[in-house]
């Protein structure tokens, strides 16, 4: 298990071992979600905006 | 050992579960990233073509669209289908095969000018919900209750929206009893559970926070989404189902869904649900049953 800072409010968030590349993860403090951009070394970004054509 | 890909745009908590029940069936799958894909048409990828099934997962529908024409062109399996994703990509189809199939639906009618939409709007009668021909997440729903809104609505899908939105997809209003849809899922045309959701809003989206319980899977429930299910070409789908006076009407369908929010209220794994469907269609097809 690692920890990285959310981008947006600085927080703590613990991954879990299992966590995978392009994973959407909420930030537990501030509720943005956070796209898991690469695992080696580990780097989040704010999640994309919904584009048009996305959905069920 | 089954090959199976999973397609993404992203790893919602719905592919987290499936990889995890996919390996806890033995098989661990390759993801599929669409972000990354450059396809040449002519060459069918050879590791593509090892794969025994294909999952498509994507956020995006029109990536789906294009990579289940590529998969279904090289004939490599895929869960949904070519046709299944077709058909409930589009509202229009959608209602089209649930009429030749007899599946109740509310009133529609489709029109392609704001002036012929205002007509359809006009002999449905007012309330009515003008919807995007394809979208998602309840975005864009307009529920229209005067001409004066209809035209505001219809003037503004026309100036602001790309081609798509210039065909109109006008459904009569159906009130919900108690503010609630039902929302089924439906496997291999079983109805494995459903859930109510209900909103104080008129749209009652989970996306969109509606509250969610366990509704109970009944004859006429299952009886209508297997019936729903058949005149879509089957799979994995989701299915909102309204209640009226005259029994339940089905209002859409869909074949790339989200389930997170209703597993702890009906107790049924889903994810494990799709999986076993999926590797049961592999081994079939393995088998030269065909579908």
């Amino acid at each position: 298990m690692s920890e990285i800072a959310c981008v947006e409010c600085g927080a703590e968030i613990r991954l879990d071992e299992d966590v995978i590349q392009n994973e959407i993860l909420p930030c537990p403090d501030c509720g943005v979600e956070l796209e898991v951009m690469s695992l080696d070394p580990v780097q989040l970004a704010l999640a994309p905006e919904v584009e048009e054509d996305w959905g069920e | 050992m089954t090959r199976v890909a999973m397609v993404i745009t992203r790893v919602r908590a719905e592919e987290k579960m499936l990889l995890e029940v996919f390996r806890q069936r033995g098989t661990d799958p390759e993801l599929i990233r669409d972000e990354e894909l450059v396809i040449n048409p002519s060459v069918i990828d050879p590791r593509w073509d090892e794969f025994d099934i294909v999952l498509q997962r994507s956020l995006s529908t029109s990536r789906g669209l294009y990579l289940l024409e590529l998969f279904d062109a090289w004939g490599v399996p895929t869960v949904n289908s070519l046709r299944t994703a077709s058909i409930c990509s589009d509202k229009f189809k959608t209602s089209l095969a649930l009429a030749k199939a007899g599946v109740p639906q509310p009133e529609v009618r489709i029109a392609f000018t704001p002036q012929s939409a205002l007509e359809a709007v006009t002999e449905l009668g007012y309330p009515a919900v003008l919807k995007p021909m394809i979208g998602s997440w309840g975005r864009l729903l307009a529920k229209v209750s005067d001409a004066d809104a209809a035209e505001a609505v219809l003037e503004h899908r026309q100036t602001l929206g790309n081609y798509p939105y210039h065909v109109h997809f006008v459904q009569s209003y159906v009130e919900k009893p108690r503010g609630r849809d039902i929302r089924a899922f439906v496997v291999a045309g079983e109805t494995i559970c459903a859930i109510y959701r209900s909103s104080s809003h008129w749209v009652t989206n989970t996306a969109r926070g509606a509250s969610v319980e366990q509704c109970p899977v009944t004859a006429e429930l299952q009886d209508l989404c297997r019936r729903a299910s058949e005149a879509v070409g089957g799979g994995v789908l989701a299915m909102d189902v309204f209640e009226t006076e005259g029994g339940f009407v089905l209002n859409e369908i869909n074949h790339t869904m989200e389930f997170r929010n209703s597993i702890e209220p009906t107790g049924v794994d889903i994810a494990g649900r799709i999986v076993d469907y999926a590797l049961a269609l592999a081994a079939q097809l393995e088998r030269g049953e065909g579908e």
